[in-house]
């Protein structure tokens, strides 16, 4: 589902280059639910928004669903690639803050210009999957950070796609409302639904399948039995 | 996409959160708008009010009487007197430039010695003796009877129309004029019409104390043998009246025997020259409140703008979200031109409303008489037009915000706070 083969990533900083990804090879399949984890500063955040297309890389190859994601796709690609195939849930839920429960939900699909009927009566399903469809009308500043949480997952599942990246979900949760919403990951995975959840406690990332750590830019294949570290292919050009 | 409920909620949502700033923003193009209008409708006031001067008369017509000669001509001094006669009117008649020749002799003045008498009553009034196609010269309407006729020509009648003044002095209020007799200068008239006076100012007044009687009676009755006094003339449609007026003069300077580049001999007024001259300058001073309204109307707008940049800026991480969830760069701009053309609109459409309004009630106030003032309004293409404007501005108000707004990058705008 998500392949990179010698991935690389750098930051100008004033002067100096800062590389943060430096030559990562992974493969994540589809339906497998993935944490990445690493301390801060270990590019655990660069290399989610590379594979969430939020961002680009420097060198490297990155295959979304085996389509290879170029370098420089435009904004306008990049964003219709989002739409189609990933799901977004962010620590700070970043709900809008004018919108209710329902037309948060609704949102990506207004994107994709489905009718305000139509995608507020798919979000009330979506609502109604996370439990929180009694909800509907309420606008975030009303809600727990549970159901914040829980709408922004119902948000990022309702254009139906093959990828869910998580960045620290349960970051501003306490630890029982942290496990439910693993709980709710769980269900999602359970779909068929890749996720990926970036994280850095021990805890929630017990509670995925497969864990990757990061460290100064490079996978580690130390002390965890789950990290993978795949073969570069051997036909693709070295990148300078 | 523009006209979707979620594009609008946004859109309220952020006035709703920023009311002050967001009126203070607004007034700038609210007031840039209402100073275009009201500029324009002043502008148009005083354009009505002066050329009011001329609606009494054809704009395509012009006048000639005869001076004296001021150069020597086939051995005859300069300053000699001549007047135009009755074979002039014939020979200018055969001229195709004319529209209507209208020879005209009149006597007396408003400001004279009384001349015109009935009864006990008496009044100094202009005389004038007419065509009855001088009313296709003089816009002349009349309150009551009729005015002159080729058989009043023919007949050489002693008849009369009379002007409102010469109506009051010479009749008590409720006094009925037609079929009574006036005497001018000793000679009976009876009065067949009364007209009422056209455009305001002094032609008003001297409308006004006007009494019009047949071209023919008048010579006949005061002893003008076949002179005439000047002649009124209008142009064909379609001929600049300088070229016509060219001709008629070369006509008469032949006819009198003046020389070609006598210009004082002959006296002219061309009102179709005043009026351009007077439009002429009129498009002057409205270019010049279209710059100074368009140039505030620009301040006002360059106040959206910068707003509109500060919105963005607060939006990041909200722009960010979007993008991340599907949004288009393209989505982004339509939504940040969008607030940007309504708040545009809306500020501009409650100027151009209060600033109408304003005009309309002026225009109550100062009524249709006034002199040199008169109808400051604007008319509906001016309203278009400042619409079309807004609109335009609304959306380069925007474009900037919005291209910035588009350029965010997602990763960025998700971490901004």
């Amino acid at each position: 589902m998500l392949r990179l083969e010698k991935l690389y990533k750098s930051y100008q900083l004033g002067n100096s280059k800062f590389e943060v990804l430096k030559g990562i090879d992974l493969n994540i399949k589809p339906g497998e639910f993935v944490s990445i984890m690493g301390s801060s500063g270990s590019g655990k955040s660069t290399l989610l928004n590379i594979l969430g297309i939020l961002d680009n890389y420097d060198e490297g190859w990155y295959y979304l669903n085996g389509q290879l994601i170029d370098k420089k796709l435009t904004q306008t690609k990049a964003a219709q690639l989002r739409s189609r195939f990933l799901g977004f849930v962010f620590q700070s839920f970043n709900l809008l803050a004018f919108k209710n429960a329902v037309e948060n939900v609704a949102l990506p699909l207004y994107y994709q210009k489905v009718s305000r009927k139509e995608r507020n009566k798919i979000a009330e399903e979506y609502l109604d999957k996370v439990g929180l469809l009694d909800w509907k009308n309420h606008l975030p500043s009303e809600l727990s950070g549970g159901q914040k949480q829980r709408i922004a997952i119902a948000r990022s599942l309702i254009s139906q796609p093959k990828v869910i990246f998580a960045d620290e979900p349960t970051g501003a949760l306490d630890s029982n409302t942290s496990a439910d919403i693993m709980k709710i990951f769980r269900e999602v995975n359970n779909q068929g639904i890749t996720v990926v959840v970036v994280t850095h406690e021990d805890d929630i990332s017990r509670m995925t399948d497969r864990v990757i750590k990061l460290k100064d830019g490079i996978i580690l294949n130390e002390d965890s039995p789950a990290i993978e570290i795949i073969a570069p292919n051997p036909e693709l050009p070295t990148p300078n | 996409m523009i006209l979707e409920r979620d594009n609008w909620q946004e859109i309220f949502a952020t006035i709703k959160k920023n009311k002050l700033r967001t009126f203070l923003t607004c007034m700038g193009v609210g007031w840039g708008i209402f100073m275009l209008v009201i500029m324009l409708g002043a502008g148009n006031g005083l354009k009505h009010g002066i050329l009011n001067d001329f609606a009494g008369t054809a704009t395509n017509s012009f006048f000639m009487w005869a001076q004296k000669t001021s150069k020597s001509y086939k051995g005859m001094k300069p300053g000699r007197n001549f007047n135009f006669n009755n074979a002039d009117a014939m020979a200018l008649g055969q001229l195709d430039e004319i529209g209507v020749l209208s020879p005209q002799n009149s006597l007396g003045d408003y400001d004279g010695s009384n001349n015109v008498t009935r009864g006990i009553k008496v009044g100094a009034f202009q005389v004038r003796g007419s065509y009855p196609n001088i009313s296709k010269i003089e816009y002349i309407k009349l309150a009551k009877g009729r005015f002159l006729n080729e058989l009043d020509i023919k007949e050489k009648r002693k008849i009369c129309i009379i002007g409102p003044r010469v109506r009051e002095v010479l009749f008590k209020k409720d006094e009925e004029t037609i079929g009574q007799y006036i005497k001018v200068n000793g000679i009976y008239f009876k009065v067949v019409g009364e007209m009422i006076t056209t455009g305001n100012g002094e032609q008003a007044r001297e409308q006004s104390s006007r009494i019009q009687i047949p071209f023919s009676t008048f010579q006949n009755a005061f002893n003008y043998g076949d002179v005439i006094g000047w002649f009124s003339i209008s142009s064909k449609a379609g001929m600049p009246c300088s070229v016509t007026e060219e001709k008629v003069m070369s006509v008469l300077k032949d006819r009198h025997k003046i020389a070609l580049e006598d210009n004082l001999a002959l006296g002219h007024w061309n009102m179709e020259t005043e009026f351009v001259k007077l439009n002429g300058l009129f498009a002057g001073i409205e270019g010049l409140i279209w710059f100074v309204g368009i140039g505030t109307l620009i301040a006002g707008v360059i106040g959206i703008s910068n707003i509109m940049l500060i919105i963005v800026k607060e939006r990041t991480k909200e722009i960010g979200v979007k993008r991340a969830i599907g949004a288009t760069p393209y989505d982004v701009i339509t939504q940040i031109m969008l607030e940007s053309v309504f708040l545009t609109a809306i500020a501009g459409i409650i100027g151009l409303w209060v600033s109408i309004l304003l005009l309309e009630g002026l225009d109550n106030l100062i009524g249709r008489d006034a002199p040199m003032f008169q109808n400051p309004t604007v008319d509906i293409s001016v309203a278009i037009k400042a619409l079309i404007i807004l609109i335009v501005a609304g959306a380069f108000a925007g474009l900037i915000p919005a291209r910035k707004a588009s350029a965010v990058n997602p990763v960025e705008a998700l971490r901004s706070e």
